[in-house]
């Protein structure tokens, strides 16, 4: 009973230290007050002065963009890959899983100086493409991670029965493999999505003076104090993405 | 995979591998060249400007950097503050685990859930929030305040940039030990305790050594981005707290290339170091991914 007890208020507090940051932003989302420091009661004004504010809502597309087309294009080079990876012999399946590995365990400042460096060296101006080709590096391997597994449940002699009846490798693929491995496509697309949506460090080192997205245009403002539309937007996306985990939970509750 | 390799060895006219389709082998190209383009090549670089000046000398000079007294002090603090974070993390996440583990939750996801959702309140934001909390007029000490009891001073202090590294990295350290805990078999468990294992012994003996990749790759994920950030220490650590990432970062922002290279290049041999260190503990080669 009291074992019971304690285990409860062991997650109750540790839930609370993740949380308790997020209640804060949502509260100041509310606060009339400019200041962060400051209650002044509340308000929704800042939930309307946001789609006024052309610079956050700039940060925002950006943002937006980046992470779909880096998620996109790293989902398809990385399902590609990972096909063909499951595919190989031993030694050169080991050297291109640890190439892999890079970027995950090497850190994002590095990652982010190095591509930096390259950008510079071959002359390439540091702006929107350039922080795309950053998030997509370092989305691929996540995109492998997460469909590599699936792709090692596969039974192989689905598809060698979908060729043995006719069908050609692209037919079967589409319909044979593509279907079973779609779960793990799936996660890693949104992992890369969060991942690029949530990343500062390497986006701030190859963005260029040119753009913002939102993680860098809220660091230039941490000194000065942080724009109240800023946790307005934040409290939005944060209940769109609850929203939908609540969605896609309840429908695989009702699938089970 | 061992599943997916019997019946493969087994069909002598299976020339390719564990998909058995032939000729894909082109489908990873993009991939090898991106990864060529944008990994390998990037590290070559760093390494060149790391070891060159600016008229593209080879010098030692960029490297030894490190050795001037205030770099040197920013190392110490990195390394020291990023060890005490991890030890802190695997000291909090691995009892969570293990309750999660036990848990009657229905569905894995949903822990997982739980402990993703904060990624999804931007960083930086979360870790500005953390200034309201320990501030000196902020929430933690209105309340001491409230109950009498002599204030905290925080804020602006290595304990804060502790507390935001924990707070920031300690889902990567809970969710490969849940993940590596909830695949082990239990009835090895039952076996032990059958076999006379008390709850302690079963604990050191059987569920230890087999959470052990999980604990590894949590370390990993704590150690390295608490070794190398610079936003955490800037933000709750104010402006005289200089940590190893500050430095190279300023490097930078001061346009100092080759020097903030050579820097890099020390901050990666330490990451090398420490995952060698890892990696001889980790025999099963890995196991404990983050999902």
């Amino acid at each position: 009973m009291v074992k019971k007890f304690i285990k409860k208020f062991y997650v109750g507090l540790i839930l609370i230290f993740l949380y308790a940051p997020i209640f804060i932003l949502i509260g100041l989302s509310f606060n009339k007050s400019k200041s962060r420091a400051k209650w002044g009661g509340f308000t929704l004004h800042w939930y309307k002065e946001l789609f006024q504010n052309q610079s956050i809502m700039n940060a925002l597309y950006t943002t937006l963009i980046i992470a779909l087309l880096s998620a996109l294009i790293a989902t398809l080079i990385g399902t590609a890959a990972s096909l063909a990876i499951s595919n190989m012999k031993k030694t050169p399946r080991a050297i291109l899983v640890a190439i892999t590995n890079i970027p995950m365990l090497n850190a994002d400042i590095v990652t982010g100086i190095s591509l930096m460096l390259l950008f510079v060296a071959m002359r390439f101006t540091l702006g929107f493409s350039s922080v795309l080709i950053s998030h997509i590096t370092f989305n691929i391997p996540y995109v492998i991670l997460s469909v590599m597994p699936k792709i090692k449940q596969l039974n192989p002699h689905t598809y060698e029965a979908a060729l043995d009846l006719g069908a050609s490798p692209i037919y079967a693929f589409f319909k044979v493999i593509l279907p079973d491995i779609f779960p793990g496509v799936l996660t890693g697309f949104f992992l890369a999505f969060t991942m690029s949506l949530d990343d500062f460090v390497i986006t701030h080192f190859t963005k260029g003076p040119q753009i913002n997205t939102l993680s860098t245009k809220i660091y230039t403002e941490v000194r000065k104090g942080i724009k109240p539309e800023i946790y307005a937007l934040s409290t939005l996306m944060f209940i769109a993405v609850l929203l939908l985990l609540i969605l896609i939970n309840r429908r695989n509750a009702e699938k089970k | 995979m061992k599943m997916l390799k019997k019946p493969i060895n087994r069909t002598p006219s299976q020339k390719h591998g564990a998909l058995g389709i032939g000729g894909i082998k082109w489908l990873s190209f993009p991939y090898i060249i991106w990864m060529i383009g944008f990994i390998i090549i990037p590290l070559l670089v760093i390494i060149y400007y790391g070891l060159t000046t600016k008229d593209s000398h080879l010098t030692l000079e960029n490297i030894a950097l490190t050795f001037n007294q205030i770099n040197l002090k920013a190392l110490r603090l990195a390394l020291e503050l990023s060890l005490i974070s991890t030890a802190i993390c695997l000291i909090l996440a691995y009892p969570l685990a293990m309750i999660l583990r036990k848990s009657k939750m229905k569905s894995n996801s949903f822990i997982v859930m739980i402990i993703i959702l904060p990624m999804w309140m931007n960083f930086l934001l979360r870790t500005i929030a953390w200034q309201n909390i320990l501030e000196r007029t902020g929430i933690i000490n209105t309340i001491l305040r409230f109950l009498n009891l002599p204030t905290l001073n925080i804020i602006n202090t290595p304990a804060a940039i502790v507390l935001g590294m924990v707070y920031n990295f300690l889902p990567f350290m809970v969710l490969p030990i849940y993940n590596v805990l909830i695949k082990i078999d239990k009835d090895v468990v039952a076996a032990a305790r059958d076999l006379g294992a008390n709850s302690v012994q079963t604990f050191m003996k059987i569920i230890l050594p087999l959470s052990l990749p999980g604990v590894i790759s949590g370390i990993t994920m704590v150690f390295v981005p608490s070794l190398t950030t610079f936003v955490i220490s800037s933000i709750l650590g104010g402006s005289k707290i200089v940590l190893i990432g500050n430095v190279i970062e300023q490097q930078f922002r001061i346009g100092n290339w080759h020097g903030g290279s050579g820097l890099s290049l020390v901050l990666m041999l330490f990451i090398l170091i420490s995952m060698a260190i890892l990696s001889k503990y980790d025999k099963e080669g890995g196991g404990g991914g983050l999902w």
